[in-house]
């Protein structure tokens, strides 16, 4: 029964976005006042339509919280005994569960928009109503036509086949969730500019619209990207935070994509400059993210992320990406032309400085882009490639260099022109940290050239993060001012911590004998010994190190090297030990022929920055946001005072004076 | 300025950044880009010395060795033909790293024709095959198919 009333639940929802795209049409074609009686649709359409395709979420959720072993997804994917917080995140830890996650949070915020979006004129919000209809409805007829979460097995299985054991961490329950929700949340950034560009409506009002939504999303797809790193680095067992794998690079251009049209978009609301630039963005920003939805869930890709190796979904995915980014680049390049000029601006200005990081960011996209298809475009020649951080690393840092020196200085310019004396101080302030950070750094010792770049950058990063609150009254600075102040500190703190794992981190690989120690970084650690350990659905061995700092305490880590069997996989459970300035990381290998045990010890200083840099990144968002919802609540609250009072005056005025 | 001229400036910037990078990325990806090798194809045309690339083949039987400290492992990866090209590898090895499996090693071949792996990939599960060895001609496809079935259990 569930499964039915899923299944039925997410058909209504397909038609209702066909129903969204037909009343959105109809608005737009029916012009301002004279509304067309079909155009009253649109946003109740969108509305229930969030809400079934909830539904049917919710009932996938309740067949793997019951394992519901005669649904197929379930069977292939889950198991009675697992874990039940793990049965519940399996439920997008698959290719049709986590499409119809993607779907749902699509629906949703579409009707997030239809319900609270009473800015925009109507014309153009039933524009942006048909394109998320339209959007939406592609993914419902991949859902349903070639990924159905629902199918039933004729016979009910006997028991399911179980998940990946390396989704089975608390890691699924953040990471897809909170980078869905940000890959999606972009696709109202992308409608909003295809209506605005469809009713010529482009301009600072629009701006204002579109800003909340660029801002949630990025902040999620900062929090997906951080957490999705941090899982990789204790999961995997390797010690990297970042591997330029495909996968991951497919959430990083989305966040490029989005960060250039965060800044972009506030240009275009505070100066009504760069007005073509930001709708190109919106429609780039939402097309990385279906990329990203391509090389993931198509199968041209191997590695963990990929579920489904099946050349027809694939193909259907690639359709609908080539029917979306194609439909919307030609809309884009037949009316770009008419988008009126912006307000104009000197190159030294704010404006000039964020046009800069703008292009930047799009260079390091392109860069990350051609490196993430190239082995897909040699592999049709029949040369197989890969691409990891020797191309990555430079390639990128050459635009990601000049873009953070600007970053340091842009937000103490001022909009429209700027004289450079102005800012001479803060420029040799930040400049004389960073040649300082690095003769200082490279006095103690050789590192190699982007880790030390990487220090002298963040120092100066650091600093020039708080320099636009310089003679301010803290008190008065905008709650949005303190966003940004943060999410740029937030850079220079993750900076700082991938420079300092980048050249700082000592690496210990050794075979020990039970009782024997070995030493890494100002860390001895004694392998006191191995036992074998079991849990609900794995056993492991399990190496238990005493690990001591100078003449301290010992601390007991337990790395282990687990083996599932449902599916049968083996994993390696990595222990860390966490200080303030670093982490420990050890990692169980195999036993050699004479008994020994092989240990891979890291000492990272400083690594867990990397995270909190993200952190402070994402919370920049959030305060940012909190500040324009602020301001917006307060102004609206004052038109309502304001119209209240002149409607009292009026009523006075218009009352007969009372007979004295 | 005129209008259209700085809006023509902005575009002529932003598209000589997008192809500088666009150019920059196809000559660092014809230099870095990691090429992939059958044991004979490395034995008939070496790569230069020192040149990241990746070795796949399978694990020739009775060819692994550990040398005395524990950690660094010798082995000889085979193909279709009887080339071998002796690897070594320190570090901990993939879970399912045994001879007669697949396997990809990523790393560059020294002066003295041995190639010294940094990272190794093995099959991770009977769903995961090192991507490059997927489509490796049908009969050696079934072979190693069959040789790391023996080999998992």
């Amino acid at each position: 029964m569930i499964a039915e009333i899923g299944l039925a639940a997410l058909w209504l929802a397909a038609a209702l976005a066909a129903l969204q795209l037909v009343a959105g049409a109809a608005a737009l074609r029916g012009g301002e006042g004279a509304a067309s009686p079909l155009a009253l649709y649109a946003r109740p359409a969108a509305v229930v339509q969030a809400l079934l395709a909830s539904l049917a979420f919710a009932m996938l959720l309740y067949a793997f919280a019951v394992t519901d072993l005669s649904i197929k997804l379930v069977a292939t994917n889950s198991h009675s005994m697992k874990p039940f917080i793990y049965k519940l995140t399996g439920t997008w830890g698959n290719h049709e569960g986590s499409m119809l996650l993607w779907v749902t949070v699509l629906a949703v915020s579409g009707g997030l928009l239809a319900a609270f979006e009473r800015r925009l004129p109507e014309r153009t919000l039933g524009a942006t109503l048909a394109v998320q209809g339209f959007v939406a409805l592609g993914f419902y007829a991949f859902l349903l036509l070639s990924s159905n979460p629902f199918e039933r097995l004729p016979v009910p299985a006997a028991e399911g086949s179980g998940l990946n054991p390396l989704l089975q961490d608390i890691g699924l329950a953040f990471h897809p969730p909170t980078l869905y929700a940000g890959y999606v949340g972009l696709s109202v950034a992308f409608s909003l500019a295809m209506g605005a560009l469809l009713t010529r409506a482009v301009g600072p009002a629009f701006a204002r619209v579109m800003r909340p939504w660029v801002l949630g999303a990025w902040v999620l797809l900062t929090l997906g990207i951080t957490a999705g790193s941090y899982w990789a680095y204790y999961e995997l067992g390797w010690g990297g935070w970042w591997f330029w794998d495909p996968v991951e690079n497919a959430s990083l251009m989305p966040w490029l994509a989005a960060t250039a049209l965060l800044h972009s978009v506030s240009v275009l609301a505070a100066r009504d400059a760069l007005r073509t630039w930001t709708i190109m963005l919106g429609v780039l920003a939402f097309s990385m993210s279906m990329l990203g939805t391509f090389l993931v869930r198509s199968g041209v890709l191997t590695s963990v992320h990929a579920f489904a190796v099946d050349p027809e979904r694939g193909a259907f995915i690639l359709g609908l990406l080539a029917l979306y980014i194609g439909g919307a680049f030609a809309i884009f390049a037949l009316r770009a032309g008419a988008v009126a000029e912006g307000k104009r601006f000197a190159a030294l200005s704010r404006e000039g400085a964020l046009v800069f990081n703008n292009v930047m960011l799009s260079a390091i996209l392109g860069i990350v882009l051609l490196g993430t298809l190239y082995p897909l475009l040699t592999e049709a020649f029949d040369v197989r490639v890969s691409v990891g951080p020797p191309y990555f690393n430079p390639a990128s840092a050459i635009f990601a260099v000049p873009m953070l020196l600007v970053m340091a200085v842009g937000p103490l310019l001022r909009w429209r022109a700027d004289r450079p004396e102005r800012i001479q101080f803060e420029v040799m302030l930040v400049a004389a940290l960073i040649i300082g950070v690095i003769a200082a750094v490279s006095f103690f010792g050789s590192f190699p050239f982007l880790p030390l770049l990487g220090l002298g950058l963040a120092a100066g990063l650091g600093v020039a993060a708080f320099l636009p609150l310089r003679g301010r009254r803290l008190a008065r600075v905008p709650v949005a001012t303190w966003g940004m102040v943060l999410a740029h500190f937030g850079v220079a703190v993750a900076l700082f911590g991938m420079a300092s794992e980048g050249a700082f981190t000592k690496e210990r690989l050794a075979a020990v004998a039970p009782g024997g120690s070995v030493e890494v970084g100002d860390f001895a650690v004694t392998l006191e010994r191995v036992v074998p350990v079991a849990g609900p659905n794995w056993t492991a061995i399990e190496a238990r190190l005493a690990v001591r700092q100078g003449d301290g305490a010992p601390v007991i880590l337990t790395p282990q090297a687990r083996n599932f069997w449902s599916p049968p996989q083996s994993t390696s459970e990595s222990a860390l030990l966490t200080r303030w300035n670093g982490q420990l990381y050890a990692v169980i290998g195999n036993q050699a022929a004479d008994g020994r045990w092989q240990l891979r010890l890291w000492w990272k200083p400083f690594v867990t920055f990397i995270w909190y840099g993200g952190m402070l990144i994402a919370l920049g968002g959030v305060l940012a946001i909190a500040g324009r919802v602020r301001v917006d609540l307060k102004r609206r609250m004052a038109r309502r005072q304001g119209a209240a009072r002149r409607a009292d005056l009026e009523a006075l005025a218009g009352a007969p004076v009372p007979a004295e | 300025m005129k209008a259209k001229h700085q809006r023509l400036v902005l575009v002529v910037i932003a598209l000589v950044a997008i192809i500088g990078a666009g150019l920059l990325a196809a000559w660092a990806l014809r230099n870095q880009a990691n090429y992939f090798y059958l044991p004979e194809q490395m034995a008939a045309d070496p790569p230069a010395v020192g040149q990241a690339v990746r070795l796949g083949g399978m694990v020739e039987k009775g060819s692994l060795t550990t040398a005395a400290d524990g950690v660094t492992v010798t082995f000889r990866v085979t193909g279709n033909s009887d080339a071998a090209i002796p690897v070594r590898y320190t570090g901990i090895l993939p879970d399912l790293f045994v001879e007669g499996s697949g396997v990809v090693a990523e790393g560059s071949l020294g002066a003295d024709g041995v190639f010294r792996a940094t990272n190794l990939l093995a099959k991770h599960d009977e769903n995961y095959v090192p991507r490059e060895l997927e489509g490796m001609d049908t009969a050696a496809a079934a072979k190693m198919a069959s040789e790391t079935t023996v080999g998992l259990n």
